[in-house]
């Protein structure tokens, strides 16, 4: 068939013409906009304390227990009050985790301070390790978690944390413990214990954020985590840690 | 070697005693184990949503602001601008969602100041403190103090 | 203050997580892997003086394997998905790869090698008994009733691997079970190399006790008398075991005593402490030093056959006893400190709970009675049968 250059031109038009309306389609029916869900993938989540804001006051505890229905007596979180006198072993205490705060200091000569504690969201988790069947684990996001519906309760993990942080549920009979409030911070929201803190002592972070406050933090601090002989490869940090903390 | 073969033929029978078990665990497995196990690492990855999913209870403070911007403007400038909302108003996500369903009850202003101020030793020493009873000398906090912006 | 508490424990630290059925699991663990180990003795080391204990060593750790899971079940907070730790083991888990050890020792090493040996007595059983119970013997046969001279004969060279297998099976099982404690680095009571070391040869000596027990107590429930041989045999390596064993011990008692790291002062404390009697009085004094005393002396005079008989029997006992406070002193001390070296909790042992002395006391009474049980089904000592087993 002989085309001349008039054809060309027509059936090219309608070409483009089609093309260009089919774009249009499909910007407006199909491809969906660049999405706006929670990418496990851009996080690292851990947190930073500031040993000499923190108060004692208890706020972060209870919010914790309200936030995600604690059983009473067992503690996702607490706060240490350390009373350390010169040369002996030091004074430590937390009343019901602190719950309700602490009862005045009886000592005004002592170098006491408090110590908020939490699951540490360890990078190379022993409690994970020893699991025997899966139900824990630390996530892509970096937060170590336990699927209820798995656990056994065998507490093997329990046994392994060095830090205290873990507790059976005396109702689910598994195994339970602080979740860095995953269903807050998948959210853009912070954790309950972060945004109860009324002196910003604990802050919540995100390693995989370069505008992230965490880094300055670390690079401007004296920072340290707890128990690092341990290599758990905990994620919060603590400023100004004294050497008498366990 | 057929003599053999006969007189430890019997040996056979434990072995697939043993392969028919095998058989039967591999078939369990393959029913029961959860088909998203594994997905990203040993465990089941719907529990990730399923933890996810947990109701929420604290609405966090930028919530608040958005109905109450009188008060943050307040609030925002004080002593008490880093105290979240509900840090004293307690956990109020069912208020932000159905504002007149869930009228929050106010403050229990006696016990809840003190529970931050009261003086302590252990306490950071920057930090304002007092000794309550002979500060307050009988009187509720907020008889002198505005709480949302508490600077006299 | 919180009752029964000393000091500082963090919060979730109050009740102990492993409690006394967590204590009895090792300890029955171990009494198959011990009596196991006593059988090779015939078996793979050619002692021939204990073979008429090497039936009764394999029913006894069968009976007591058939009963291990049964106390971490009670324990479990969901025991109906304990079967997950099969479908989905986590293999950096000892736990989990325990299972599998378990599940092979049962069944290629043990029922395997308990059916080689009783085949000839199963095929004459299944031919001459009636009713229910040649249906369960003619079932043991697996449908195969050769038993001439060289099918026997390959039995035996089998059975021979089945052991040569079977005795670092053993070394697995219980060595594995010390692993799960030994590999904790967050408690320092637990965590030690010597952890697999020490459950094992304490697992060899309290399973030759139980099998130098029950060798006496079925010998004279059935007024058969004793071979002397025999029970000075079993005497005998249950001392040298015993002498390895508590100087296993003391090496890491000392170890940790001149090394005196950051947890030695509590350690040291708790067992001064709430440990003192049941560490040092039973396990130590009573359980250790006067049942070794006592074997010790045996091996220095030569006592008449029924002081022999009665001091055997003591030391077994006591070693019986002895074992069981060790593996107490190992997984409850272990959770009476604070993991913040400033503290103490106490254990409560229920009583009617499911995880109480009533429980324990059943399942501890529970392998007695399977091996019993078993006894009468495969009988160890066949009198006058012509199915005398093939001695190499």
């Amino acid at each position: 068939m002989d085309l001349s250059r008039r054809d060309i031109f027509k059936i090219g038009g309608k070409l483009l013409l089609l093309a260009s309306a089919g774009a249009t389609l499909d910007e407006i029916l199909g491809a969906a906009p660049p999405s706006e869900a929670y990418r496990m993938a851009d996080h690292w989540w851990g947190m930073i304390i500031d040993i000499d804001k923190c108060i004692g006051c208890g706020s972060c505890v209870r919010a914790c227990a309200q936030e995600n229905q604690v059983p009473a007596g067992f503690f996702r979180t607490w706060v240490e009050r350390y009373q350390v006198e010169e040369g002996k072993q030091p004074l430590v205490d937390s009343p019901n985790g602190s719950m309700d705060g602490f009862p005045p200091s009886k000592r005004t000569d002592l170098k006491s301070f408090f110590v908020p504690k939490l699951c540490n969201q360890c990078a190379s988790s022993p409690c994970v390790q020893v699991c025997p069947v899966g139900a824990t684990f630390v996530s892509p996001d970096g937060v170590v978690l336990v699927d209820e519906t798995y656990c056994i309760g065998c507490r093997y993990c329990v046994q392994a944390c060095p830090y205290g942080c873990r507790y059976l549920h005396p109702q689910k009979h598994t195994v339970d413990k602080c979740t860095l409030c995953y269903h807050r911070i998948t959210k853009g929201l912070t954790t309950a214990c972060c945004e109860n803190c009324p002196t910003g002592a604990r802050q919540l972070v995100d390693f995989k954020n370069p505008k992230d406050p965490v880094h300055e933090f670390l690079r401007n601090n004296k920072v340290e985590v707890l128990k690092p002989y341990m290599a758990t490869g905990a994620k919060v940090y603590y400023k100004d840690l004294d050497g008498a903390v366990r | 070697m057929s003599q053999l073969f006969r007189n430890a033929a019997h040996l056979i029978r434990p072995a697939v005693v043993l392969v028919a078990g095998l058989a039967v665990f591999l078939i369990i497995r393959a029913v029961i184990v959860p088909k998203d196990f594994g997905e990203y690492g040993h465990y089941r990855a719907g529990a990730l949503e399923m933890i996810r999913a947990r109701p929420i209870g604290y609405a966090g403070h930028e919530q608040c602001i958005l109905c109450h911007d009188q008060e943050a403007k307040v609030h925002g400038g004080g002593m008490h601008a880093q105290v979240a909302c509900e840090a004293c108003h307690g956990p109020l996500a069912k208020h932000a969602d159905d504002p007149s369903a869930n009228v929050p009850k106010l403050p229990d202003v006696a016990n809840l100041c003190r529970s931050c101020h009261e003086k302590d030793a252990a306490k950071p020493k920057g930090f304002h403190q007092v000794d309550t009873v002979a500060h307050s000398q009988g009187m509720l906090c907020n008889s002198c103090h505005q709480p949302h912006n508490p600077q006299l | 203050m919180i009752p029964g508490v000393n000091g500082y424990i963090y919060p979730n630290e109050l009740e102990l997580q492993w409690g006394l059925l967590i204590v009895l699991y090792p300890y029955i663990t171990g009494l198959v892997a011990g009596a196991f180990i006593l059988a090779s003795l015939e078996r793979v080391f050619k002692v021939e003086a204990v073979r008429p204990t090497y039936r009764l060593a394999l029913l006894t750790a069968l009976a007591f394997l058939l009963v291990a899971p049964l106390p971490l079940q009670l324990h479990l907070g969901h025991p109906e998905r304990s079967i997950e730790m099969y479908l989905t083991p986590h293999r950096s888990s000892a736990m989990a790869m325990f299972g599998f050890v378990y599940l092979w020792y049962l069944m290629v090493v043990l029922l395997l090698e308990i059916w080689l040996e009783y085949r000839a007595d199963i095929v004459q059983l299944a031919q001459t008994t009636t009713g229910w119970r040649r249906l369960v013997y003619k079932l043991l046969t697996l449908g195969s009733e050769n038993v001439s001279p060289e099918a026997r004969r390959i039995d035996d060279k089998v059975s021979y691997i089945v052991t040569v297998i079977g005795v670092p099976s053993a070394f697995l099982l219980h060595g594995y079970v010390g692993f799960i404690f030994g590999s904790i680095k967050a408690n320092p009571w637990w965590s030690t190399p010597l952890m697999p070391i020490v459950f094992l040869f304490s697992a060899m000596v309290s399973g030759i006790a139980a099998v130098l027990v029950l060798y006496m107590a079925f010998m004279q429930v059935k007024k058969i008398s004793i071979d002397m041989s025999c029970l000075d045999t079993i005497a005998k390596y249950l001392f040298y075991t015993f002498v390895i064993d508590f100087s296993l011990e003391m090496l890491d008692l000392l170890h940790r005593t001149y090394e005196a790291d950051e947890s030695f002062r509590t350690l040291d404390f708790m067992v001064h402490t709430r440990l003192w009697g049941s560490q040092v009085i039973l396990q130590i004094c009573v359980g250790t030093l006067l049942p070794l005393a006592l074997l010790a002396s045996n091996q220095l005079w030569r006592f008449s056959e029924s002081s022999r008989k009665a001091m055997y029997l003591a030391a077994s006992l006591l070693t019986m006893m002895g074992i069981f406070a060790m593996r107490w002193n190992v997984v409850i001390g272990g959770q009476l400190f604070s993991k913040s070296f400033l503290g103490y909790t106490t254990y409560k042992v229920g009583f009617a709970a499911r995880e109480g002395l009533l429980s324990a006391i059943g399942l501890m009474a529970l392998p007695f009675i399977i091996v019993v049980v078993l006894v009468k089904l495969l009988p160890p000592w066949p009198e006058g049968k012509a199915s005398e087993n093939v001695v190499g």
